[in-house]
């Protein structure tokens, strides 16, 4: 399973190496918030506030469309061809979500570098958590994406997926923290659970590390990783896939 | 080559698409796999390479049992799908290199023998090319290139030379000979074409309602000076030569 794994991985990375402007143009839309609000919210929150609810932001539209990728292969036989092969099925799986990571982690970088430009000041150690807790979300994220659109009609995946990220996006409170928010929005909030990881890569930018707050985030972000990578294989396993 | 016994598949919703199918291949034989749309032949093939579990019956495939070893079965056997198995927007030589990896060979065996076989289906120097950039037949031949790879002692075609122009049809059965003559390799296909299973099959097996209906050597089948498609007529009802006219349905 390694072997297979670590076959798929690297020919996803260098397909995806090769697309360049595609990385860049999946973290547009964050890095034009940065750049466009981030100096708004600035006059009355901090960098270190802003910058993890883009992050999330990035994270969800990125991972949470990965699916689209094997889609394709599905519609064009490559899926099928593969699953003829005596590859673990499981590898299918993670040679393709841990490719998606790759393209996560070089976002992150991207957007982190231009947010420092702009005032960010992260501890690194808050930086390398907070890097762990987006890679694993995004992964679970992407194993999820995968599920969906190998089991749905894939004319629906696009319309539904999006439709889906919009108010994960919002309920994690990426823009302004839901405190702010009136009772019942803060308190619908709490059913995602994207808000737990943002809160805890909040701390973790500020340099908050033992918290109950990061305590919360990390605990959410193992349940969905559990959660995402095992329905996903049990996805690829399925005939039908 | 394949035993199989009593195999069976219901879909969900009750559909019961093959019946206690009862198959046998020798090794080395060209099988032809014959029938209406809706027959069963394409659920019957997606079985016998592990892409869908039997509902009911036993297989071996390859010298594998289908339940207890699909993975063993995989590794012997080539499979090349309907619909063909082709992204339209890769460049060939890395998607050959992953698929021979995926069969278990290093990166250089898997370039030494996508070489080989490119140069055997008359395919040498347009893995540098894009999928999409291939005519209908160059894409058949590197589905049939995707499933050598591995050298298997099976190979499964399902309605290889459907869209292709005769020409690219002729071309393609020199090679599916000649893989048998040279390689010894045991081909199982399902077929619209009735001069194609004539041509190249030793044998034909018909399917109907998910049963075998009929089976023996074209020769055999075409008693008293009977053409196939009248022998097709007479067992299923139904005309092959206006079965082929319609979309296939890969049931």
């Amino acid at each position: 399973m390694l072997r297979d794994t670590w076959v798929l991985f690297r020919h996803g990375v260098g397909v995806t190496l090769r697309q360049k402007i595609g990385i860049v143009f999946g973290a547009v839309q964050p890095l034009l918030f940065l750049v466009l609000f981030g100096p708004i919210f600035t006059t009355f929150g901090t960098w270190e506030t802003l910058v993890p609810g883009l992050i999330i932001q990035l994270g969800l539209m990125s991972m949470g469309l990965a699916g689209f990728g094997v889609v394709f292969e599905k519609r064009s036989g490559v899926l099928e061809r593969m699953r003829v092969t005596p590859a673990s099925r499981v590898a299918l799986l993670l040679g393709r979500v841990l490719t998606n990571a790759v393209t996560l982690i070089l976002q992150t970088v991207l957007l982190l570098a231009v947010a420092f430009a702009f005032g960010l000041r992260a501890p690194a150690l808050g930086l390398v958590a907070g890097f762990v807790l987006v890679v694993v979300l995004g992964l679970s994220l992407a194993a999820l994406s995968y599920a969906v659109a190998l089991t749905m009609n894939e004319q629906l995946f696009a319309p539904v997926m999006s439709t889906a990220v919009i108010p994960l996006i919002l309920l994690s409170g990426s823009f302004l923290p839901m405190s702010m928010a009136p009772g019942w929005l803060d308190a619908l909030s709490h059913v995602s659970p994207f808000r737990y990881v943002l809160e805890a890569l909040r701390d973790l930018f500020h340099g908050h590390y033992l918290t109950g707050t990061v305590g919360a985030g990390v605990a959410v972000t193992a349940v969905f990783a559990v959660i995402g990578l095992t329905v996903g294989t049990r996805v690829f396993n399925r005939e039908h896939a | 080559m394949i035993k199989a016994s009593g195999l069976s598949k219901t879909f969900d919703g009750g559909v019961e698409a093959v019946r206690d199918l009862g198959i046998s291949v020798e090794p080395g034989e060209i099988v032809g796999f014959l029938g209406p749309n809706g027959a069963g032949k394409t659920t019957t093939m997606r079985m016998l390479t592990t892409l869908l579990r039997p509902t009911s019956g036993t297989a071996t495939v390859a010298g594998h049992d289908l339940r207890a070893d699909a993975k063993e079965v995989r590794r012997h056997i080539g499979y090349v799908a309907q619909g063909g198995g082709i992204l339209p927007t890769a460049p060939l030589k890395g998607e050959l290199e992953l698929q021979g990896m995926l069969y278990g060979l290093s990166r250089r065996e898997s370039a030494a023998r996508a070489g080989e076989i490119l140069a055997r289906l008359d395919l040498a120097g347009l893995e540098t090319r894009l999928g999409g950039a291939l005519s209908g037949g160059q894409r058949r031949r590197f589905d049939i290139a995707f499933a050598l790879l591995h050298d298997p002692a099976l190979l499964f075609l399902d309605e290889p030379t459907t869209g292709l122009d005769p020409q690219s049809r002729a071309n393609l059965w020199g090679h599916i000979r000649a893989l048998r003559q040279e390689k010894g390799m045991t081909v199982f296909l399902t077929t619209h074409y009735l001069d194609e299973a004539d041509a190249l099959c030793d044998r034909l097996l018909i399917i109907d309602h998910g049963r075998i209906v009929a089976e023996g050597a074209p020769a055999e089948l075409k008693t008293g000076g009977r053409t196939l498609d009248d022998v097709f007529l007479d067992i299923t009802g139904r005309s092959l030569r206006e079965e082929s006219a319609l979309p296939g349905k890969g049931v």
